[in-house]
C-alpha cells in the first residue's frame, strides 16, 4: 500500500476512492493522510466517512460529491465544519447521484459530456455552472449535461484480483467499473490475491480488466469500517460512534492520531481493533456456480 | 403511523424505490401483509430485495443476499428510473414547500449555508422520473415553509413554473404523509391541500405545523389507526430494537 500511494497519488491529483457503501478502501485512505498529500481534489458520490477524516487532516482542496451525510446516522462534522465556514475552507463541486454517474461514464467512454433528463426545476444548476444543457440533434428536446470526470487516479476495493489485476466484485457494484475507466490511473486492493485461473473459471464476474490497473495492492479488511461481501460486515457501530467523534474537532484528531497517524499499516490497525475480526466475520451463503462450457 | 400510513399506499405488485427508515419500514409491512409481491429497488442497485434484518444504510449487504438482481448505479437511474420503470419513489427532507417541492441540500443561503445537509443524492431524479412520489416528513413550521430554501427535488410548481411546462415525467409528490395528517396535491394548482386526519387531531393542529395557509378540503377524510396486526409487525419483526420507529 505504501509504494502503491508514493508512486500513484500525488499531491494536486484528482482522486477517487469509489464504492457505494460496499468496498470503501478505507485502508487507502488512511495511507494517503500518513503521506501528508495536500490540495486533493476528491471525488465520490458519498463522501462518506473516508473523505470527512481526509478532510480533516487537511488532503483535500475541494470536494466533488452528489451526497455528503453518514448514512443511516446523520451528518459528516468535519465536511459541515468546512461548508459552514467553521473550519478550514473546501471547495464543493455538487451534483445528484445520477450526475455524478453520468460523469464517470462520459468519462470512461472519453465523451466530452453525457446528456440525461434530470436537474428541471432545481436549484442545482443555478450554484454548479457545469450543470448545462444541449439541445437533441433528433428530437428537438433540451437535455440536461454534465461534464466528463477523469480522475488522476481511482483506487477500488474488490473481494479479489489476480497479479495482473484481472478484479472480481460481487455484491453491490457502484459505479467502480465506471470510475476505473475513467480514470488515468487505478489501483485495485484486494482482500485475496487469486491464481489467473479463478478469474478464468468465472469471467462474467470479471469488474476491472488487468490491462488497465497500475498497481495490485493485497489488504485484507482494508475496507472497514466498509464491508467486503461474503468476507465481512459492515461496522454499524462505528458508524454511529463517528457522529460524537467528528463533532468534536480535538476527538476527531486525536482518532487520527490514534488509528492513522500512530499506526504504520493495516495489520496495524487491525491488531488494534481486538475482537473486530470474529465480530464482523461474514457467514457463508454460496452460490452453487454455472456452466461455461460449449 | 407513519409507517402504517404509507404501506397502505403501496398496492401488490408495484415496483417501489426504496429509501432508508420509515420508507423501508413501511414497504416492508406491505410486503408482510397486503403486497407481497411489491418489488424493491435500492438506488444502491438490489433490485427485488428481500432484506433478512432492517437496513441500517442503503448499501446494506442484507439487500444483496436472495435478491432477484444486483446491478451497477449507471442501470439503477438509466435503465430502471429514467426508462420509466418505477412505479413509486419515496422522498424525504429537511424541508417541504406548498408545492411539494424538497430542500435536502442547506438551510439558509448557499454560499454561506445555516446549516449544510448532505445534498440530492438521488433524490432529484427519483422526484423527477418516479410515476408518483409519496413524501415522509413530520409537520413542523420550520419543516413545511411556503418556499424551501433550496430546490432539491422538484415537485408541482418549481420558482414560479408549473411542473407540466419543466418536462418532468413523473407525477410528482402525490401524497406528503405527516405524523398528524395526509397532505395531497390539488390536481388543478398543485398546492398541497390537507385531505386527511389521524385520529384525535384537528385540522387547526395541522395549520400550526405548516408555513402557509393551508386549504382544506371540504370532506376531510379520517385516517384509520394501525391494526394490531401492523403493530405488531412494525414493533416486534421488522423493527425490535426501534431504530426508526418512535413511540
Amino acid at each position: 500500500m505504501k509504494a502503491a500511494i508514493a508512486e500513484h497519488v500525488h499531491d494536486g491529483d484528482t482522486v477517487v476512492i469509489e464504492g457505494f457503501t460496499h468496498l470503501i478502501c478505507f485502508a487507502a485512505g488512511h495511507e494517503i493522510i500518513r503521506q501528508r498529500r495536500r490540495d486533493l481534489t476528491l471525488a465520490r458520490l458519498t463522501p462518506d466517512l473516508i473523505y470527512d477524516q481526509m478532510i480533516a487532516a487537511g488532503c483535500a482542496k475541494k470536494l466533488v460529491f452528489s451526497w455528503a451525510g453518514n448514512p443511516g446516522v446523520g451528518s459528516l462534522h468535519a465536511f459541515r465544519r468546512a461548508v459552514e465556514g467553521k473550519g478550514p475552507a473546501l471547495e464543493i463541486e455538487e451534483y445528484s447521484h445520477f450526475g455524478m454517474v453520468a460523469r464517470f461514464q462520459a468519462g470512461a467512454a472519453r465523451l466530452p459530456f453525457w446528456p440525461m433528463r434530470d436537474y428541471a426545476g432545481t436549484d442545482l444548476p443555478r450554484v454548479n455552472p457545469d450543470i448545462r444543457s444541449v439541445t437533441c440533434p433528433y428530437t428537438g428536446a433540451s437535455l440536461a449535461t454534465v461534464p466528463a470526470l477523469n480522475p488522476d487516479v481511482t483506487i477500488v476495493h474488490a473481494q479479489r484480483a489476480d497479479a495482473a489485476g484481472n478484479t472480481q466484485i460481487w455484491g453491490l457494484v457502484g459505479v467502480q467499473k465506471e470510475a476505473a475507466f475513467a480514470s488515468r490511473r487505478v489501483i485495485v486492493v484486494v482482500e485475496e490475491l487469486v491464481d489467473t485461473a479463478v478469474i478464468r473459471a468465472d469471467p462474467n464476474r470479471t469488474v476491472i480488466p488487468g490491462i488497465i490497473v497500475a498497481a495490485v495492492v493485497v489488504e485484507p479488511w482494508g475496507a472497514h469500517p466498509s464491508y467486503a461481501q461474503g468476507f465481512y460486515d459492515r461496522d454499524n457501530d462505528f458508524y454511529v460512534a463517528w457522529e460524537a467523534i467528528s463533532r468534536d474537532p480535538a476527538k476527531l484528531a486525536a482518532y487520527l492520531d490514534e488509528y492513522v497517524y500512530g499506526l504504520p499499516d493495516r495489520a496495524a490497525y487491525l491488531a488494534r481493533h481486538a475482537g473486530l475480526t470474529q465480530r464482523l466475520q461474514a457467514r457463508a451463503q454460496v452460490c452453487a456456480g454455472v456452466n461455461y462450457g460449449f | 403511523m407513519m409507517a402504517a400510513v404509507a404501506a397502505r399506499e403501496l398496492a401488490d405488485g408495484e415496483v417501489v424505490f426504496v429509501g432508508i427508515g420509515l420508507p423501508n419500514l413501511a414497504c416492508n409491512l406491505a410486503r408482510a401483509t397486503h403486497a407481497p409481491n411489491l418489488v424493491l429497488i435500492y438506488e444502491s442497485g438490489a433490485v427485488g430485495a428481500v432484506p433478512e434484518r432492517l437496513p441500517v444504510s442503503i448499501g446494506d449487504p442484507a439487500l444483496v443476499t436472495g435478491s432477484l438482481m444486483v446491478c451497477g448505479m449507471a442501470d439503477v437511474f438509466q435503465c430502471f428510473l429514467q426508462n420509466g420503470r418505477i412505479e413509486v419513489g419515496f422522498l424525504g427532507g429537511a424541508q417541504v414547500d406548498r408545492w411539494g417541492n424538497i430542500n435536502t441540500t442547506v438551510i439558509g443561503d448557499y454560499a454561506r449555508p445555516k446549516v449544510r445537509l448532505p445534498g440530492s443524492g438521488g433524490a432529484s431524479e427519483i422526484a423527477a422520473h418516479a410515476r408518483r412520489t409519496l413524501v415522509m416528513a413530520k409537520l413542523d413550521p420550520r419543516a413545511f415553509p411556503a418556499d424551501v430554501d433550496f430546490l432539491t427535488s422538484p415537485g408541482h410548481r418549481c420558482r414560479g413554473v408549473a411542473r407540466r411546462d419543466l418536462d418532468l415525467p413523473g407525477a410528482g409528490p402525490v401524497k406528503v404523509i405527516t405524523d398528524k395528517a395526509i397532505l395531497e396535491a390539488d390536481p388543478r394548482s398543485g398546492e398541497l391541500v390537507l385531505a386527511a386526519l389521524y385520529p384525535g387531531v384537528s385540522a387547526d393542529d395541522v395549520r400550526a405545523g405548516v408555513g402557509w395557509p393551508l386549504v382544506v378540503r371540504s370532506t376531510l377524510l379520517e385516517v384509520s389507526p394501525p391494526t394490531a396486526r401492523e403493530l405488531l409487525l412494525l414493533r416486534e419483526v421488522l423493527d425490535p430494537k426501534r431504530l426508526f420507529l418512535r413511540g
